[in-house]
């Protein structure tokens, strides 16, 4: 019987000068996943990301609950930006199902899942910072995150894993006073987000250090199917949320942030300018929302879909997130699939750190807005 | 929102402060009394001014204060208190740690949180103490491929260098462990140890992290070991001297930073390098390298590397005020003490007869000594301050902006520095050494 030996592992003849360097998972540069990076002096000359420490099997544990049991662990992969991750299962469910969402829920659903980019921006933000070693970095938007956090605390009952979104609508309607407070909060946090520029944005060494790194060109940026910020910053301008809306944002106006070099620096500031314009996107909701109403249709007690198969996709923090849901007339869907943007961007790392040297790996890897976890589902 | 802290409130500081002064007599009455005892019973006793220091003299001398204070002045003339106490090891590393628990602090208010808070109830402030508990009573794991030998003289050796620069640096007029004439070129043959440490440790043992940290470490090294020697051979053309003393004394009207504001600017950023500190801490950079050089450190080997990292900082500030920001020069702060209290201490019906004093005031403990210390110490926190800033505003730069910065920029900053210093010479302005 042979047994395959992973690589990294397996004993390979290699020229003198080059070096392998297993970069994690036990390594403060690389979250749960490992990269064997092969240098020769500071050069980088390969790169092999290795994925699947955290691979917890998501969609085959879907297909032994029925459509509501799925909710809290569907949300695992990314557990501070999980309405996000809920919003394309959701909606495919009230499709095969066969209900309409009532007007306000829809408003509820784009508050909540704008407030949970908010929060996972900023985590990702803080750990790009102290990639960086920029210390300050990491703690502003660290603590600046209970702001978000708070608001999703109050509206849903949980800093994190909310399970908000249902099937028909979300859980809850808004607490009383939301709004007042809502707004306090983002205007204190726009003014936070742009304090960041000062310190982080527009400081010299951070410039020097990651412009013109990692350069993806549109044409690879397409070709390689990247998604999200990493598409965006190399010019194309692509976002579901204004491509192919979905509930509430087909009355929302949302601007779509595209920059244009495609480096680490502009990889970096896409998800700052798209915190701004969630700020934006969350005032608009709470404005045009309908002052009352029903924000959940009771559905039936084990809801069945048909013969059927539907494909939902959101924009989440990481880029477009979509959910593949096969049925077969039974409470449990008969195949699940996720397809995240996570992995998707991971894919492009390989061909970006290839003869850039080793104090820019760092700055390119987060700059792909990578989640490991959500990777490995 | 999360954990706040508590409001400062007079009566939690008194009792914060009155807990830890318990502790502290309770921890001196136990370590400490025994330390006298054996100290007293089982060492050869100097002798004083021809009368054998006997433990029941010693202990005689605790009732009688006036009877201590040649016992006080012969100490505080020793080498080995030059060494060990003032302006040696001691000091030194009561400012370091000083340092490290400030630069917590500042850290947590520049980035919006408490910092070290609990520990010692007043503000966190015996932090430290804990955070030396622990790496004390840590585990010292060894590579098992590891040179061993030098891998376990790497720490001792890295403190051991920085002691030694320590001892270089003048701290009030005749204050110094080491007064040596060629004291600037003693300070860069000592700088020139660290990469050899540094590079000694990484290689010894024998893995990959260490291996490249301990080479950015002798490239970032090297390369602005040449700006901080060339920075600074403005101040000995306008000194005419390499003793630190004696460029002290000749700054006594003005210090050479009104002249050489860019040698300043290109030896401090040298020394930022140099000292490993945010934004050039490359060495150590820990998403890319885990912690460079440093990575197979384990309790208290780490802690030596940090607690000599933290000397050579003094050291390094130490330096910079003596030679550009004039040492312990400055106004007088505190006047002569006037003769006639000096035999004794009289209040109301207590009066006590200090015969030793008039001597020990003039010998030792003279004006020039306290204000001297003073202005040196407001000085060199004032630069530490300055070196500390930097980690909480910049990131860290990549070694190939590293290495332009320094062999463009630097070197060429460090020559226009040199013409400055020619021509404040030839201009008649100033002469060399003179001025004194």
């Amino acid at each position: 019987m042979s047994v395959k030996i992973p690589p990294g592992l397996q004993l390979e003849k290699v020229d003198e000068r080059i070096m392998t360097l297993n970069i994690g998972p036990q390594h403060p540069g690389s979250g749960h996943m490992r990269l064997i990076v092969q240098v020769d002096g500071d050069y980088i000359v390969a790169c092999d990301p290795d994925p699947g420490y955290v691979h917890r099997g998501e969609e085959k544990m879907a297909e032994y609950r029925n459509y509501i049991l799925n909710i809290p662990h569907l949300e695992r992969p990314v557990i501070h930006d999980s309405c996000n991750i809920l919003y394309p299962y959701v909606l495919g469910v009230e499709e095969l199902v066969g209900i309409e969402v009532p007007e306000r829920a829809k408003y509820v659903r784009a508050i909540a899942s704008e407030l949970n980019r908010l929060s996972y921006t900023l985590y990702w933000l803080a750990i790009y910072g102290i990639f960086l070693g920029h210390s300050t970095m990491f703690m502003w938007p660290a603590g600046d995150r209970e702001l978000a956090i708070d608001l999703l605390d109050k509206l849903t009952g949980a800093r994190v894993t909310h399970s908000y979104f249902v099937p028909g609508g979300v859980r809850n309607d808004l607490p009383a006073n939301f709004e007042d407070v809502c707004i306090r909060q983002l205007n204190y946090l726009e003014k936070r987000l742009k304090a960041y520029a000062d310190i982080f944005y527009d400081n010299p060494i951070l410039i020097s250090r990651t412009k013109d790194t990692g350069v993806l060109s549109r044409e690879d940026a397409i070709r390689l199917g990247t998604t999200g910020s990493v598409l965006r910053a190399s010019g194309v301008d692509f976002d579901v949320r204004t491509k192919e809306p979905y509930d509430a944002y087909e009355e929302l106006d949302v601007h779509t942030n595209v920059l244009k070099n495609g480096d680490s620096y502009d990889r970096s500031k896409i998800p700052w300018l798209d915190m701004l314009e969630s700020c934006n996107i969350i005032k608009q909701a709470l404005e045009k929302m309908p002052k009352s109403g029903s924000v959940r249709v009771k559905l039936k007690p084990n809801p069945k879909g048909g013969d059927d198969e539907v494909y939902k996709r959101v924009e989440s923090g990481r880029g477009s997130l979509g959910v593949y849901i096969v049925s077969r007339s039974k409470p449990e869907p008969y195949r699940l699939k996720l397809s995240v943007g996570s992995f998707r961007n991971l894919i492009c790392l390989p061909y970006l750190l290839k003869g850039e040297k080793l104090g820019n790996m760092p700055a390119v890897y987060w700059s792909l807005n990578y989640w490991p976890v959500e990777a490995d589902r | 929102m999360s954990v706040i802290a508590p409001k400062f409130r007079l009566a939690y500081l008194l009792k914060g402060v009155l807990n830890d002064v318990f502790w502290i007599i309770v921890l001196l009455t136990l370590i400490g009394i025994p330390i006298i005892m054996i100290v007293l019973f089982y060492i050869e006793l100097p002798v004083l001014e021809g009368e054998l220091l006997t433990p029941f003299l010693a202990f005689t001398m605790l009732f009688h204060p006036e009877l201590a204070m040649p016992l006080i002045d012969s100490f505080m003339n020793t080498d080995f208190f030059r060494m060990a106490v003032f302006p040696g090891f001691g000091f030194a590393v009561l400012i370091a740690t000083g340092t490290i628990f400030a630069e917590r602090k500042l850290l947590a208010k520049m980035q919006l949180r408490v910092g070290p808070f609990y520990c010692g109830k007043i503000e966190g402030i015996l932090q430290l103490m804990g955070d030396g508990l622990k790496l004390i009573s840590k585990e010292i794991i060894i590579p098992a491929k590891a040179d061993k030998p030098i891998f376990w003289a790497a720490p001792v050796l890295f403190i051991g260098t920085a002691a030694a620069f320590v001892a270089l640096i003048p701290v009030a007029p005749g204050w110094v462990v080491a007064d040596v004439d060629v004291g600037l070129l003693a300070v860069f043959a000592v700088v020139g140890f660290f990469p050899i440490i540094t590079i000694l440790s990484a290689w010894s043992a024998n893995s990959k992290f260490p291996f490249i940290g301990g080479i950015r470490a002798l490239y970032q090294m090297v390369s602005f070991e040449i700006p901080l020697i060339l920075s600074l051979l403005g101040v000995v053309i306008l000194s005419g001297t390499l003793n630190l003393s004696e460029i002290v004394e000749s700054q006594a009207s003005f210090p050479w930073i009104i002249f050489l504001p860019v040698g300043a600017i290109v030896f401090f950023i040298s020394m930022l390098a140099e000292l490993e500190r945010i934004p050039f801490d490359l060495p150590e950079a820990e998403s890319e390298i885990v912690a460079g050089w440093l990575t197979e450190f384990s309790g208290m080997m780490y802690g030596l590397v940090q607690l000599g990292s933290y000397l050579k900082l003094y050291a390094f500030a130490g330096l910079f005020v003596v030679l550009f920001l004039g040492g312990w020069t400055g106004p007088l702060l505190i006047p002569s003490t006037p003769p006639e209290i000096l035999s004794g201490i009289e209040v109301g019906p207590i009066a006590i007869d200090l015969p030793g004093s008039e001597k020990f005031v003039e010998r030792t403990l003279n004006a020039e000594l306290i204000n001297g210390v003073i202005w040196f110490v407001l000085k060199t926190v004032g630069v530490i301050f300055f070196i500390l800033i930097p980690r909480g505003v910049f990131p860290r730069v990549r070694i190939d902006l590293l290495l332009q910065i320094g062999w463009y920029k630097l070197i060429g900053l460090a020559f226009v520095n040199i013409f400055i210093a020619l021509g404040v010479l030839y201009s008649g302005i100033l002469e060399p050494g003179v001025i004194f």
